[in-house]
């Protein structure tokens, strides 16, 4: 679990191009939209786009996103209990 | 109607154009035939939570934007008018490239958000809250001078105060190969003294951003005052020189009363005969400038042009380096700026001293 | 700046049509455009529908008299057959007897053709003369050549979903101005890969049937389309004696700088391009007897936009409908193909039915139009809401 959440970490970094942020100033319980990371609804749609590719998870509706994607936490949860790769 | 004023400019282009306060006194000379544009720091003016998803042509911009805006001492225009000749060719490339290299797989949507031609306009207003008029014109080398056009519209009916007028432009990497491959770039290395004389087919080609706000207030600062734009989707060669006395005449002027011609001359031997007509016709006692040289040639590459003209206008000097003729005059009255790309989309833009 | 635009010759192709005739016979018979797509080979064929036009590129060659060396794309071809409809509609033989502009608008310009060759343009050079004819003002140049338009004002606006809309705007001020005695106005767009698997990733596709205002609603279908208007001034109607369609009469455009592509949930921009328009057009909210709606059938938009709707009509929201499920959203085309229906109502006095319409939303109770409704029409207002936060209102009346 532990290193699924650092490779999450970094994906989100590398994918959504936040060139001034390392992995270690994400903490696992971050809110990743509004006041924490600042994630808006574009970047949404591009980690949608990363828990089919990368792990298997296709999502139909973008809302469902927004509470997979709360945190690191949740979203490392949601993809050990989901993923088919 | 109201006179229309140039308030401010600012240049992001291959020449040191983003020091306002300079004025082409550190040029670059280039042996190519593609030309990036000097990348101002983008961090001082773009947050990097916006900027993380921006390509080139729309940091390019948004800074040469906030430039014109700071400049003028304008926070909010009241309108947004924009000119793209290719819109944001890197994004564009980019999701061309993902559906056919993914086969339609695994596309994330920002390349294709930001490959909206009026991307660059959406997000000034965007950060500006700017909810005035917003509007993005792509025809090719006229795209700049459409923009102008309805802002001119606009500033002399009253309907606004302040416009924000722009053109933007960007190199793609794949764009760029395929316009060698037919030849609308030279095969050959030019060098900028030299591209009148390269005798060749195709163009230098670069990028570039330019932006002005224009006013119909007057002002101690004001670059120019903007008389007259003029486009034309066709013009032969012979027509030509009726058509630019036409044009000055219908602002109750002739040949005679235009101190400087700048031409878009691109080195291009199949098209550059256009600007001869009139070089070496009723213009050829006037004095001639030429930009192309410098900036490069892309759709809105006209907007350096305007950049060049207001900086002669403010500064009443006219810098060596982009001298047409040996013409001399001590004062820049009138300045008329004559465009067209592939003989096609011509544009008259005059200009006269604040 | 106080002369009256007027309208005095449309031209269409859609997915309900070749023609104003055909177009209007599909709307008032309910007959829609959707189908799977047929024309583009992709991977989404099963989980998408489209407006697509029945006709070919082959066909349309034939049917233009192009070369067989041509470089149009289908967004040109598309434009040429809409504009020349509207040239003829409109009678005019002569077009250099007046100052005649053309102001086209389209988002995908020669897209098609590049996504087509983008790798072979380097081994195969009969296709490189589409090279060319990417750039977005190719296709408006075509239409210029097609039609004999030479040595005028021509241009072309790109402002996303609005672009038509505003094509429409400019060339009712350049006429008011006095610029030009007369301006076809419209634009054209085609359906590609690269706008279906754009919209894909933004997730509104439908993958039925599209339902403007529905609280079920899916999302949209994408359309092609091109249509044309010609614009002229009070001298040249009463010169030439033309007959007048209708007029241009209010036209507004405001930004909503909330999102890059929603639209803001409180309807802010269209709110503010509504009022504008109402004011050019100097009347009042309760003078508008229909409203043409942008109606995409997005979560986002049909929320947005009827709460625009309550902002600036209050209580008394006018008779509106979404064609968009007859045509699909025909992007940088809808604003000319819904002022060719506005104006379409106008003429015939009837309300064009909001098809697909099941449940209202939840948010508000605004029910649209669902059924052909004949009502005498003074004034009808449409809508085009675009990416960037491009909001446009046009308003189209019956007199000056």
């Amino acid at each position: 679990m532990e290193e699924l959440k650092q490779e999450l970490k970094a994906k989100i970094i590398d994918q959504l191009n936040l060139e001034d942020i390392n992995v270690e100033d994400i903490n696992d319980n971050d809110p990743l939209f509004g006041d924490g990371l600042g994630l808006d609804s574009i970047d949404a749609l591009e980690l949608i786009v990363m828990l089919d590719k990368d792990y298997g998870i296709k999502l139909t509706d973008p809302k469902e996103g927004r509470a997979i994607f709360e945190s690191i936490d949740v979203m490392a949860k949601y993809i050990s209990e989901h993923r088919s790769k | 109607m109201k006179p229309v004023y140039i308030h401010s400019v600012a240049s992001i282009s291959a020449q040191n154009t983003v020091d306002e306060t300079a004025f082409l006194d550190d040029l670059v000379f280039y042996e190519d035939n593609v030309l990036p544009a000097i990348d101002p720091n983008y961090k001082d003016f773009i947050p990097p939570a916006a900027a993380r998803r921006m390509a080139k042509g729309i940091k390019m911009g948004v800074v040469a934007s906030k430039l014109a805006l700071n400049q003028a001492g304008i926070d909010k225009p009241d309108a947004i008018i924009t000119g793209t000749g290719l819109g944001c060719l890197r994004d564009s490339e980019k999701f061309v490239s993902a559906i056919l290299d993914n086969n339609e797989q695994f596309l994330t949507p920002t390349p294709f958000i930001q490959s909206t031609h009026n991307t660059v306009g959406g997000q000034i207003a965007l950060e500006l809250q700017c909810k005035g008029y917003n509007f993005t014109y792509v025809h090719a080398s006229v795209s700049f001078e459409s923009a102008l056009l309805d802002a001119e519209l606009q500033l002399k009916n009253n309907e606004a105060t302040n416009i924000l007028v722009g053109g933007v432009d960007e190199l793609g990497d794949h764009t760029t190969e395929l316009f060698k491959l037919i030849e609308l770039i030279k095969t050959e290395k030019v060098s900028s003294k030299a591209l009148l004389e390269s005798q060749t087919k195709g163009v230098v080609y670069s990028e570039g951003a330019n932006f002005f706000l224009l006013t119909n207030e007057k002002d101690e600062k004001c670059y120019a005052e903007l008389i007259d734009t003029a486009i034309f989707n066709t013009l032969k060669k012979d027509n030509l020189p009726t058509a630019v006395e036409t044009f000055l005449n219908s602002n109750k002027l002739n040949p005679e009363h235009v101190d400087l011609l700048i031409c878009g001359h691109n080195g291009d031997v199949e098209h550059d005969d256009y600007y001869e007509v009139l070089t070496s016709g009723i213009f050829s006692d006037t004095q001639q400038a030429f930009y192309k040289h410098l900036s490069g040639e892309f759709h809105t590459a006209s907007g350096f042009g305007f950049w060049l003209a207001n900086k002669i206008l403010k500064t009443q000097t006219l810098p060596e380096a982009v001298k047409l003729n040996h013409v001399k005059n001590s004062e820049f009255g009138y300045v008329l700026l004559y465009n067209q790309y592939l003989g096609e989309n011509h544009s008259f833009t005059l200009l006269r001293k604040c | 700046m106080d002369q009256g635009v007027a309208i005095t010759g449309m031209g269409i192709i859609s997915a309900i049509g070749n023609n104003v005739a055909e177009n209007y016979a599909s709307l008032i018979h309910e007959k829609k455009g959707i189908s799977r797509i047929q024309k583009i080979d992709t991977i989404h064929r099963d989980e998408i529908m489209v407006g697509e036009i029945p006709v070919s590129n082959d066909e349309f060659i034939a049917q233009l008299g192009l070369p067989q060396d041509n470089n149009y794309s289908r967004t040109g071809m598309l434009g040429v057959l809409a504009a020349q409809e509207a040239l003829k509609d409109a009678r005019i033989e002569n077009i250099d007897a007046y100052r005649t502009g053309l102001v086209s608008a389209t988002s995908v310009g020669g897209m098609d053709m590049t996504e087509k060759y983008y790798y072979d343009y380097f081994t195969n050079a009969e296709c490189q003369k589409y090279i060319i004819a990417h750039h977005a003002g190719d296709s408006t140049q075509k239409i210029a050549d097609h039609l004999g338009i030479n040595n005028q004002l021509v241009t072309t606006i790109s402002t996303a979903c609005s672009s038509a809309a505003n094509a429409i705007m400019l060339g009712a001020r350049l006429i008011k101005s006095g610029k030009l005695d007369r301006v076809l106005v419209g634009g054209s767009d085609c359906l590609s890969k690269f706008t279906i698997n754009g919209f894909k990733t933004l997730m509104i596709l439908s993958d039925t049937y599209n339902t403007p205002f529905d609280e079920h609603r899916k999302g949209l279908n994408l359309g092609e389309a091109a249509a044309f208007l010609v614009l002229e001034s009070d001298h040249v109607v009463k010169a030439e004696n033309k007959n007048v369609l209708a007029y241009v009469k209010g036209y507004g455009n405001a930004n909503d700088a909330y999102h890059q592509t929603a639209s803001s949930e409180n309807g802010e921009g269209a709110t503010l391009a509504m009022q504008q328009a109402l004011k050019v057009a100097g009347l009042n909210p309760k003078d508008i007897d229909y409203i043409n709606a942008h109606g995409t059938a997005t979560g986002n938009n049909d929320l947005s936009e009827g709460r625009a709707f309550i902002n600036v009509f209050g209580d008394e929201v006018p008779d509106f409908s979404s064609t968009k499920a007859y045509t699909g959203h025909t992007l940088a085309a809808a604003g000319a193909i819904e002022a060719v229906y506005s104006v379409l109502a106008l003429q015939n006095n009837i309300i064009f039915p909001n098809l697909n319409f099941k449940t209202p939303m939840k948010e508000f109770n605004l029910i649209p139009q669902t059924k052909a409704k004949q009502k005498e029409l003074k004034h009808v207002l449409s809508n085009s809401l675009g990416f960037g936060g491009n909001c446009s209102t046009l308003i189209f009346s019956k007199n000056a």
